[in-house]
């Protein structure tokens, strides 16, 4: 123990006090010092002590230079000055004279007092109340439980919640407002809150009224705004209420005339509402509902309508959303989606509108996912390119790239550049086209019949956004006579060169359809094979396309939208839900087989 | 360092309280010794145990040394109450009883920055030994050398580690049952003999003595023995509080006689006199009869750094009661309460009514008589205030334990959040939750409304002359709009605020700082009253009565004092703490004061004669806060070592241990109807605690109040309710509200 005691102290050498002297010019002898020391060291220790008494009283738990100070004046000890600085002081030494130091610059006074940019008062201290209900054990309150009790409310608040309900609830519009409101700014109905939340609860109940799924939508925000409230756990309870909004066939949407998709929308941006705000109050409430999302994307029993919900759902949960759950998800979904829309009989009318509900809703999430996307890799490589494996490796679906082998710089930036240049280019001319750096058996069997096709009737301009985010190993400036993604980095005439050569790729490997087409990427990218096979489609690519007529459809296209797949689907995604379809869609015929369907999304204006 | 200082010294206080006969009529340090005599029976007790005879005497021969200390500052007025009020003959203050304390005098005379225990200690060596202590007054700290005189027998340093592993050799063969209580002997003769050794400048036997058997110490003092370790010299034992400590106050053994026995043969057969010297000199062994204590029935009650309390220091009767309520049952207030009732709340409202009633028709036995201490009387707002009270406590939440999981929703619990810039130090809540206040680092002290109601100031006395002072609203009209504000800033200390205390009927607000002040602000006003200079020492902690009007502060120089807000100067202080007062409680009735120190005791003093009634010893750290039970039957007590422990005033045990902090306990708080406890700590935990259980589980138990041998079982996770996290935020404060909402605060720490 004694050991341990004299290490915990600090000890001032004899050296040091000699040092010391001799810096003010004293010379000291060598027993002199040594006592010297000694007793400098117990008096550090007893100003440690008392000074440990200050912080004590000071509930604190760092020692500051205060204390120490205080401890010294309190037994009549000159105090040490100049070492108030609240920021840690740098601690130098010199190698030579084996000095340690404390850094002390000089502060040019006159420079501090003429300075214009005067530092901010400090902050005015504030108190502010955090109110927590708590259950017995120390938690806070559980999940879903809404009290029984409603005897032990005050009489005010239980007229308040009377009223406001009714209000809320009732049809006097301007009533409904005024109760809103004060929702919104109330401070004290914290008590009631497990009966709001009960009440919006019943949106289950009311799914035959948009209306008043509208209003006790529109209560949930009060609440969520309101700054007094601490919702807790009560969060999941509301955002469990909001997602029956969003995800579940209502009563309400049989009826083509009501629209439950504004409902939807609304419900949507409340959900990301609620999940930025307070999102923080329960643990893994982002994965649940990203789960329950997915669970209804995935599940093509459910109605249209329900997709819709899930992806506009993701859509305002941000595009990271979009690119966890509904990109890996999309082709497989893809196909259903085109068989529904392809079905031109009069008693699909119906599901086929709903269906390019959910078209478009996938194409403005897709498109989001698209520029973030950019802009995130933009950032990255601006960061420079030690980045860029690790934006590969942030995409959970697919992956951008393979890290050890893609050489950073270059593709990002033209990747980057190109988006830029098309997002630029707005209206400019520019047929729709499709270039895959990367070959892939899936890829390259799509070509087949979209490249021929899209290149065949470019007779309208219409705004292209094509984003190649392909990155993939090429730095080693392979024999390869066509310059880099042509679609992103040519702008002017060195477009339209790309873009033929795009093009001739493209019919090139068309024509050998049907071949695997390792073969094909060996031709177009050498380096290609380094790219794993296991480790999925090294590549990812979009593209919006211009607006155009199809070949196959009756409809006009104005929008292509491309989408590689990745590795892990099913190879036979059409095939497998080709049975299902007449479920979902409720299309009887049997359905067309596109090979390549699900890899495409037309929007027919 | 209750410093000793000649120069503020009043004549004379006029200090009784209303009715009260002056009977402390002292100046400030003369009070200070009187308190010393007083209410610390256990020094001379203490020397009157080891040598009996010479016990009645030596308590004459202090008051003498007293009496000539007032008359050589010319305090003959204060010179003379002393002598009448102990019944001395006239002629004690001739310089015939100069002789027989002349020493005390003489060293008396002109230290100014003393130390009251080594001047205490002073005299009674001086008065009893006489020959023994040599003075050298005119020397800068004489005081200390009669202090360490004590250690200037000399034995063969060489021999100090023979006989001190000798007797552990000894210790560890004996019995079992005999060992735990011998081991105790342990750690007070090792730091006797190690600072004889130190004092005799053996610095190298010293050091080795110290590295040989420091680690056989227990634990919990190894504060203690880091402060030891680092006094090697002679020269550094002056002015060393710790080892003053250890000098002037005999460490205190409980042994059972058996035991004793067998350590005194021991001693005897071996003629070991250096240990039986330091034994007899330096330690009290309090024998009691009947059965060893076992090792953790020992550990529970040690700790303190002074041994544990003796026996006859917790005997006096304590009136633990509560104080009869006044009735002020307004007719339109019984209709109210009776409106209510019909309510649908007989259930809660009947016993409320029935413990008034009864309160009101027969005193409680326990409960000292109405006016033992006079009180102020009751204004009509304070009436009215408990009239709000009563209602609000019919809307009260029960919270006992089976309740708590039921009622959750509206149990919530507050924090406020400070901004951190100038380090939250002390707040304090209103009874009734309506205003808050916090004490800063930085010397202000910061007043915030929690109500809607704002915080306004009243008007400039000329625009006071214009009001119509005989109109009804006239309070209202006195108070300027135009000064509303939220928060309000109050200005006066010069050093960080250390504790802070609303008065019950929230016009005031004191605070003390460690700027050696106790300041009181009017709320009315928003302005400083009064600096109470007392104190000349931080000072830690200062709290209201219960009833207002009396004030207590505790601080740095060892002394918690009592006062009045009336007199600049206060009516008490009470002395026998070895260490810093660190907190200071009053009880629900007023009638006495509770102080938690850095020697690790907790004492409660009688308001009325000054008297310490009752000593607590069993913590292991510095203790930080301190809560009476609203019945003022328990007390609870929370220390750094983050327990908190329950006692019981009337028998005067420790009745529990709540284990569970994993640092310093900042504040207890026990909820309106006793049932919970609540404590907050600096590991950022409010913790609560079944008390009901607690003390319930006391009273089905066999007491051991004939003993005072308690056996503790380790409950805490039984009576453990909850724990509550907060947002990194220590808590420094806990209020209970009259509805029994749980409100901490503390400042927010990012």
């Amino acid at each position: 123990m004694a050991d341990r005691e004299e290490r915990r102290f600090a000890e001032v050498s004899r050296d040091s006090v000699k040092l010391m002297a001799e810096s003010t010019g004293v010379d000291l002898a060598d027993d002199v010092a040594a006592l010297l020391a000694e007793d400098v060291c117990y008096r550090l220790r007893e100003a440690a002590q008392t000074s440990s008494q200050f912080m004590r009283h000071a509930k604190r738990r760092k020692l500051t230079v205060e204390d120490l100070n205080r401890a010294l004046r309190w037994s009549r000890v000159e105090a040490v000055c100049g070492y108030g600085a609240q920021d840690a002081l740098p601690f130098r030494s010199v190698k030579e004279g084996e000095l340690f130091f404390v850094e002390d610059r000089e502060i040019n006074l006159i420079e501090l007092a003429l300075a214009t940019n005067i530092p901010k008062g400090c902050a005015e201290t504030m108190v502010r109340v955090n109110v927590a209900y708590l259950d017995g054990k120390g938690n806070v309150e559980p999940q879903g439980t809404v009290p029984t009790a409603v005897q032990t409310l005050s009489d005010d608040l239980l007229k308040y919640y009377q009223q406001i309900t009714r209000a809320i609830l009732g049809d006097d519009p301007h009533l409904m407002k005024m109760a809103l409101l004060d929702l919104q700014s109330n401070s004290k109905i914290a008590a009631l809150l497990p009966y709001f939340v009960y009440v919006i609860s019943g949106v289950k109940s009311v799914s035959h009224d948009l209306e008043q799924l509208n209003r006790l939508l529109h209560m949930v925000k009060s609440l969520v705004q309101n700054p007094y409230l601490y919702l807790g756990s009560y969060v999941r309870s509301l955002v469990s209420s909001v997602m029956y909004c969003i995800l579940e066939p209502l009563a309400a949407s049989i009826n083509p005339l009501n629209d439950h998709w504004t409902l939807r929308d609304y419900a949507a941006l409340l959900l990301s509402h609620i999940f930025w705000t307070h999102g923080d109050l329960v643990s893994g409430l982002y994965h649940q509902i990203l789960l329950s999302l997915q669970k209804v994307l995935s599940d093509p029993v459910r109605p249209l309508c329900s997709h819709y919900g899930a992806v506009v759902g993701l859509h305002a949960l941000g595009w990271k959303a979009v690119e966890r759950v509904l990109f890996p998800h999309l082709p497989a979904y893809w196909a259903n989606l085109q068989a529904v829309l392809d079905d031109y009989s009069v008693s699909n009318a119906q599901v086929k509108a709903d269906g390019h509900k959910v078209y478009g809703a996938i194409l403005v999430a897709v498109e989001r996912l698209l520029k973030m996307k950019a802009v995130s890799l933009s950032q990255s490589a601006e960061g420079g390119s030690s980045c860029q494996p690790g934006s590969g490796a942030g995409s959970a679906g697919y992956r951008v790239g393979s890290p050890g082998l893609s050489p950073p710089s270059e593709p990002l930036s033209e990747a980057v550049l190109g988006i830029a240049s098309h997002l630029q280019a707005g209206g400019a001319g520019c047929p729709w086209e499709e270039w895959s750096p990367v070959p892939l058996p899936a890829m390259e069997a799509r070509k087949d019949p979209l490249g021929p096709a899209a290149n065949t009737d470019t007779a309208r301009k219409m705004p292209q956004l094509t984003a190649n985010l392909n990155i993939s190993p090429r730095q080693d400036g392979s024999p390869r006579t066509d310059p880099p993604p042509p679609s992103l980095a040519a702008t002017g005439a060195g477009r339209s060169l790309a873009r033929s050569s795009s093009v001739q790729r493209s019919r090139s490997s068309s024509s050998r359809s049907g071949q695997r087409s390792a073969s094909v990427s060996r031709d177009v990218f050498p380096k290609a094979r380094f790219i794993s096979p296991q480790s999925g489609p090294p590549a990812f690519s979009f593209v919006i396309g211009g607006r155009q007529m199809g070949r196959r459809c009756q409809g006009r296209r104005p929008f292509q939208t491309t989408f590689s797949s990745s590795s892990s689907l099913p190879a036979n995604p059409p095939r497998a839900y080709a049975h299902k379809l007449p479920v979902i869609g409720r299309v009887g015929k049997p359905v067309r087989r596109w090979t390549c369907s699900h890899y495409s999304l037309y929007l027919p204006l | 360092m209750a410093a000793v200082q000649g120069s503020i010294v009043d004549a004379k206080e006029e200090a009784d309280i209303k009715s009260e006969p002056a009977t402390d009529g002292f100046g400030n340090n003369h009070a200070n010794e009187a308190g010393v005599l007083s209410a610390s029976p256990g020094s001379s007790a203490a020397a009157g145990n080891n040598k009996p005879a010479a016990g009645a005497p030596e308590d004459q021969q202090t008051l003498l040394a007293v009496l000539q200390f007032l008359r050589k500052n010319k305090l003959s007025e204060s010179a003379e109450i002393l002598r009448r009020e102990a019944g001395l003959p006239e002629e004690v203050l001739d310089p015939k009883g100069a002789d027989s304390a002349g020493s005390g005098l003489g060293s008396g005379a002109d230290i100014d920055g003393g130390d009251a225990s080594a001047l205490l200690s002073r005299v009674t060596v001086s008065a009893a030994g006489g020959a023994k202590a040599p003075t050298k007054a005119g020397e800068d700290q004489p005081d200390v050398n009669v202090v360490l005189s004590a250690y200037s027998q000399q034995g063969d340093p060489a021999l100090y580690e023979v006989y001190y592993s000798g007797l552990k050799k000894f210790i560890e063969s004996v019995l079992d049952c005999h060992r735990a209580e011998l081991s105790q002997v342990f750690y007070p003769l090792f730091v006797h003999m190690y600072l004889e050794l130190v004092y005799n400048n053996h610095e190298g036997e010293a050091k080795a003595f110290f590295e040989k058997f420091s680690g056989d110490q227990e634990c919990y003092y190894e504060e203690d023995l880091r402060i030891l370790s680092s006094l090697t010299k002679k020269e550094h034992m002056r002015g060393n509080e710790t080892l003053l400590d250890f000098r002037t106050s005999k460490f205190v053994l409980r042994i059972s006689r058996d035991s004793y026995q067998l350590l005194k043969r021991h001693l005897q057969e071996r003629q070991n006199n250096q240990i039986w010297n330091i034994i007899q000199e330096h330690l009290y062994i309090d024998i009691f009869d009947g059965m060893p204590r076992s090792k953790s029935q020992i550990d529970a009650m040690s700790g303190s750094l002074a041994g544990e309390a003796k026996r006859e220091a917790n005997k006096a009767k304590v009136y633990y009661g509560l104080l009869k309520e006044p009735e002020i049952e307004l007719p339109l207030d019984d209709e109210d309460e009776e409106a209510e009732n019909e309510e649908g709340k007989p259930k809660k409202k009947k016993p409320k009514k029935d413990s008034t009633g009864s309160k009101s028709k027969k005193q409680d036995p326990n409960a000292p008589s109405q006016t033992r201490i006079p009180l102020p009387e009751l204004k009509d707002s304070d009436k009215l205030d408990k009239i709000m009270y009563m209602k609000e406590s019919t809307k009260r939440i029960l919270v006992g334990a089976d309740q708590l999981v039921a009622i959750s929703f509206f149990f919530p619990s507050f924090s406020f959040f400070m901004s951190p810039l100038q380090g939250l130090t002390a707040v304090d809540v209103t009874d009734d939750s309506s205003l808050i206040a916090g004490g800063f680092a930085d010397s202000t002290v910061r007043v915030w409304s929690v109500t809607p109601k704002k915080l306004r100031k009243v008007k400039t006395a000329a625009d006071l002359n214009l009001i119509d002072k005989e109109s009804d609203d006239v309070l209202e009209r006195i108070m300027d709009d135009k000064t509303a504000s939220e928060s309000k800033c109050l200005y006066g200390h010069s050093g960080p605020v250390y504790g802070i205390s609303f008065s019950p009927d929230r016009n005031y607000l004191l605070s003390c700082s460690e700027d050696a002040t106790v300041r009181l602000w009017s709320l009315l006003t928003f302005t400083c009253l009064v600096g109470y200079k007392g104190h000349n020492y931080p000072v830690w902690d200062t709290q209201f009565s219960p009833y207002g009007y009396y004030f207590i502060s505790g601080g740095h120089d060892r002394v918690a004092r009592l006062w009045a807000t009336d007199h600049h100067q206060p009516l008490r202080i009470f002395a026998g703490h070895l260490a810093d007062v660190t907190c200071t409680r009053f009880h629900p009735n007023a009638n006495y004061v509770a102080t938690g120190s850095s020697d690790r005791t907790i004492r409660l003093w009688d308001v009325l004669t000054g008297n310490c009634v009752r000593i607590f010893t069993g913590h292991k750290g510095p203790i930080h806060a301190l809560a009476f039970s609203p019945n003022g039957k328990f007390l609870a007590s929370g220390a750094t070592d983050g327990r908190v422990l329950l006692w019981d005033i009337g028998h005067g045990l420790m009745v529990g241990e709540l284990k569970g902090h994993t640092e310093c306990i900042y504040s207890l708080r026990f909820s309106r109807d006793g049932e919970i406890l609540g404590s907050g700590s600096m590991d950022n935990t409010v913790r609560l605690w079944d008390a009901m259980k607690a003390f319930d589980d006391l009273e089905t138990d066999d007491f051991t109040a004939a003993t005072g041998h308690i056996h503790l079982q380790d409950n805490s996770q039984e009576l453990l309710l909850g724990t509550y996290m907060t947002k990194s935020t220590p808590v420094v404060h806990l209020h209970f509200t009259r509805r029994n909402l749980l409100l901490a605060a503390g400042a927010y720490n990012p």
